[in-house]
């Protein structure tokens, strides 16, 4: 029965301990007001870009405090809001074409700390101001599209078998397709087993009709899918919007949150967010070249590719992107290289075939078309004006003739395979979106709630200290250093995951302040109770450790139990308490036996007769 | 306190410092209480039922800031006039401050209803308010809500039951989550009859006392059990009386700092966290009195005995006992 704990246990706890004071620092160092770079398109950021920047701030009287570039993005840091918001405005009007420019609350955390990956919490919308949106996917808009999509598919490939049919029809849950007679129904019935996959197929025999119903796991991959693809077009959407860290995630099953920290206009924002997107396929034209004069000869348009450069396309169209089935990208079985396959319906695998048998050998461009409406205010009048930016996401040789299957290989990497894909498939089907929530915090509220939460987690935490003090005496140092401890710990934790800090996430740290005391009282009780028994100190200490340890470690495991049920319900601000409490239960288990101990066993263990202040 | 009923264990008498109060002897008076206030706490669910925030049942609430002091009636006549449906329009913190919460109203979301709403509310040339948070719930969250909610309940307290069951005996189980349901019951009567905003935070706070009124229980019965183990002799309801007396201080001084600490939270911690510390306050009480009252005298009713916690000693070796 010694009081002591062996070298490495001692070294093993100050370690814990020095992880948790090191990285819960950032969080003390505060925020820059700041502006943020990022490159819109294939503008390029480098070296160059920044020093480009700092003349231009120089010149214009703009003092910046310090500048940074890293990998995919300018920051310039300012010591106060009026300063940032002036060069938000100057790099805006010069910059603003190839970059897109956003307010920014960068951390200020010193070089040393970032160095070794140290950050602070990430602060949720409550404490820093934004917008909350949650989009509810609509599934059936989703589902009836692809029935939609494999009745299309149905007649083309009965007509490519020259299987006669009478209907083919979308009813409710299922598409049937009427048939003459016995012999083309047993016909079809081969055609559409063999070529289309995913559908469920029954015979109705009296009514020489077959009836197809998606199966349950097509049916799946079809609401997956929506939501997945919805959620890339909001990326892509968000990042246009300029917003420093937005927050696109799903929830649930069908319901996408975008959370858009430091915007306050929410018209704007539901603009972009609900801009459509289509896409159109055109012969890239090379009999002709661009004027001098900058025009286009009759029977072309130019276009823009992504990095800005001119094409000159035909004006006719091939394909549109609504006759796009699927895309999907991968390698080619050939040749290995990133591959995007596509997918096109009847009506647009016939004029597909129809071009390429002419234009064999020539070049094919896709084009990608978003419409945005904009609201901007003019003279106190709103004015809305409706946008539509055009741009080649790609140019392809077309090999062969081909028509409703088709490949577009050459692609630089697989990224690039698989954003093509997203961007073609982004054009062809997403499934419509509806608001259904919305939640704005003011900045100044954000601040305020900050300052709150901060300010009721001092004064419990001081009161707390000052009775643990008073009541426990050397043994009450102890447990507030503990606490001390406990609550770096968390904050390194949560720091070290870019959790996101909410105000009841604050609230979490102020309970778990009463909570993570609770296992030093119950070891402070029990050496209390043991000393009255008549034990010696060093046997009273040892006892009261050792017996409160099932106790603790029971009344945590509840306490966890109740806390983990709190991420079920959990949207955004509960789910911050839940983490924090969840953290603090199982960091004060920690703390307050291993860390206690080893105090205690400092200032008395070893020694004979000792008097416990306790 | 009855003094006719006086513990046996000499041993125990004779120190000093430990409280010597026949809880178990008051416990009769104690069920009573607890049975008429859960009545009138599931009396008042019923009738009255809760005040459930937009969280639950879909709406929007915004809040302003006026640069002059505000006038509420104006404010409500003018978006009465406007079509909105009985709006609640209410001051908090300052005379400036204005929280208005509107009935979810078909087809209306939120950004034209943003705009709508601030135009009504800055009638007033002279006194501009300033958005500080605007709030839009869709119906169909709140109801999914609803029913995640109904949910984590369910799931907490079957978990807190198997996890009771295992470290102890069934019949402490059911006293300890028959203690925790008391509490919960209590809290929503507290937020029915005062007609508290019943907001998510609120449930998460009621989530969490479970889970501390729990922790409080399980303290007792960890005694509870040592000593039938411990005290060969004396009865089930001495050595319950015994026990409580023992964990009296540990239990007494960790909801006090608990206390303090929520306290803090609902004096400082601003206007959007205030019904959340609230009923942890009332939670916290609660818990106190069930893990003291409650959940023992349950147990007892119950026909909790002596054999029950003896060995075989299979959990004991989780007690780490010297």
């Amino acid at each position: 029965m010694r009081n002591r704990y062996p070298v490495w246990k001692n070294l093993l706890i100050l370690t814990v301990l020095a992880f948790g004071i090191i990285y819960s620092l950032p969080n003390f160092y505060g925020e820059d007001p700041s502006v943020q770079l990022s490159p819109s398109r294939n503008a390029k950021i480098d070296q160059s870009v920044l020093l480009q920047i700092e003349k231009l701030l120089a010149d214009n009287g703009v003092k910046a405090k310090a500048s940074e570039l890293n990998d995919k993005r300018i920051l310039v840091r300012f010591h106060d809001t009026d300063t940032q918001i002036k060069a938000e405005e100057l790099l805006k009007s010069n910059m603003g074409n190839n970059y897109s420019v956003a307010l920014n609350l960068a951390p200020a955390t010193p070089g040393w700390l970032r160095a070794i990956g140290a950050k602070p919490m990430y602060l949720g919308l409550d404490l820093r101001g934004g917008v909350h949106f949650m989009l509810q996917v609509d599934m059936d808009a989703a589902v009836t599209q692809a029935q939609d999509r494999y009745a299309e598919d149905i007649r083309t490939n009965l007509r490519e078998a020259k299987v006669r049919y009478l209907s083919v029809e979308r009813d409710k849950a299922s598409i049937i397709v009427k048939f003459q007679d016995a012999q083309t129904l047993a016909q079809g019935r081969e055609v559409i087993k063999k070529e289309v996959r995913g559908l469920v197929l029954n015979v109705l025999e009296n009514e020489q009709a077959i009836v197809a119903t998606i199966s349950e796991q097509e049916i799946r991959e079809v609401r997956k899918f929506a939501v997945a693809q919805n959620i890339t077009i909001l990326r892509n959407r968000v990042n246009e919007l300029g917003v420093a860290e937005p927050v696109i995630q799903q929830q649930g099953e069908d319901r996408i949150v975008v959370q858009l920290p430091g915007v306050q206009d929410t018209a704007r924002a539901k603009e972009i967010l609900g801009a459509t997107a289509t896409l159109e396929f055109r012969l890239v034209d090379s009999e002709h070249v661009i004027g001098p004069d900058g025009k286009a000869p009759l029977g072309t348009r130019i276009y823009n590719d992504r990095a800005g450069r001119p094409l000159l396309l035909q004006r006719k169209i091939i394909v549109t992107g609504d006759q796009v089935v699927d895309a999907s990208s991968g390698l080619d079985q050939q040749s290995g290289s990133p591959a995007v396959f596509i997918t096109l319906n009847g009506t647009g695998a016939k004029k597909m075939a129809d071009t390429t048998k002419e234009s064999i050998g020539k070049a094919m461009a896709v084009v990608f078309i978003e419409n945005k409406s904009e609201t901007k205010e003019i003279g106190g009048q709103k004015v809305t004006t409706k946008r539509k930016v055009e741009e080649v996401i790609n140019v392809a040789t077309i090999r062969d003739r081909f028509s409703k299957r088709f490949q577009i290989t050459g692609l630089d990497s697989t990224e690039e395979a698989r954003n093509l894909a997203l961007l073609l498939r982004a054009g062809a089907l997403a499934a419509p979106m509806d608001i259904v929530e919305e939640r704005t915090v003011g900045p100044s509220l954000g601040k305020e709630n900050i300052a709150q939460g901060e300010r009721s987690f001092l004064i419990g935490f001081a009161l707390v200290a000052i009775v643990v003090l008073v009541y426990y005496k050397v043994f009450g140092i102890i447990a507030n250093l503990t606490l001390v401890f406990n609550m770096a710990l968390i904050m390194a934790i949560l720091s070290s995951f870019q959790a996101t800090l909410t105000l009841p996430g604050i609230a979490g740290f102020t309970l778990t302040v009463g909570m993570a005391v609770d296992a030093n009282v119950l070891i402070y009780e029990r050496i209390k109770e043991e000393l009255r028994n008549g034990n010696s100190p060093q046997a009273a200490i040892y006892a009261g450790f050792d017996r409160a340890f099932a106790t603790i470690f029971d009344s945590h495991i509840t306490n966890l139990l109740a806390a983990i049920m709190l991420f079920g319900i959990g949207s955004g601000p509960v789910k911050g308490f839940a983490v924090t409490l969840t953290i603090g239960i199982i960091t004060s288990l920690f703390t307050a036996v291993t860390c206690t101990r080893m105090m205690v066993n400092w200032i008395y263990g070893e020694k004979r007769g000792v008097k416990l202040w306790i | 306190m009855n003094a006719k009923t006086k513990l046996t264990d000499p041993k125990k008498e004779s120190l000093p410092g430990v409280p010597n109060i026949n809880f178990m002897g008051m416990r009769h008076i104690a069920v009573w209480a607890s049975i008429i206030l859960s009545i009138a706490s599931l009396v008042s669910l019923g009738v009255k039922g809760l005040n459930f925030a937009i969280d639950f049942t879909g709406g929007t609430v915004v809040e302003v800031k006026y640069n002059n002091p505000a006038d509420v009636n104006q404010i409500r006549l003018n978006l009465e006039a406007d079509g909105f449906k009985s709006p609640m329009v209410q001051q908090f913190g300052s005379t400036h401050d204005v929280l208005i919460r509107l009935a979810p109203q078909e087809g209306v979301s939120g950004s034209n209803l943003k705009s709508r709403v601030m135009g009504i509310l800055n009638k007033d040339p002279s006194n501009i308010a300033e958005l500080n948070r605007i709030e839009f719930v869709g119906p169909q969250v709140g109801d999914d809500l609803v029913t995640d909610s109904g949910l984590a309940l369910l799931y907490a307290s079957i978990g807190i039951l198997i996890y009771v069951a295992l470290r102890f005996e069934y019949r402490f189980a059911l006293g300890a989550i028959l203690a925790t349901l008391h509490d919960v019951v209590m809290i929503l009567g507290f937020f029915s009859v005062l007609q508290l905003e019943f907001d998510l935070s609120v449930l998460a706070a009621v989530l969490t006392i479970m889970g501390y009124s729990l922790n409080d229980t399980i303290v007792v019965f960890d005694r509870i059990r040592e000593n039938f183990r411990k005290l060969r002799r004396g009865e089930v309801v001495e050595v319950m009386n015994i026990s409580i007396n023992e964990t009296l201080s540990r239990t007494l001084m960790t909801s006090f700092l608990t206390l303090l600490s929520v306290i803090a939270m609902a004096l400082f911690g601003g206007q959007v966290i205030h019904n959340f510390a609230l009923a942890l306050i009332v939670g916290i009480v609660v818990g106190t009195y069930s893990s003291i009252y409650v959940a023992s005298a349950l147990a007892l009713k119950l026909g909790v005995s002596r054999m029950d916690l003896m060995p075989p000693e299979k959990e004991g070796a989780l007690d780490n006992r010297p």
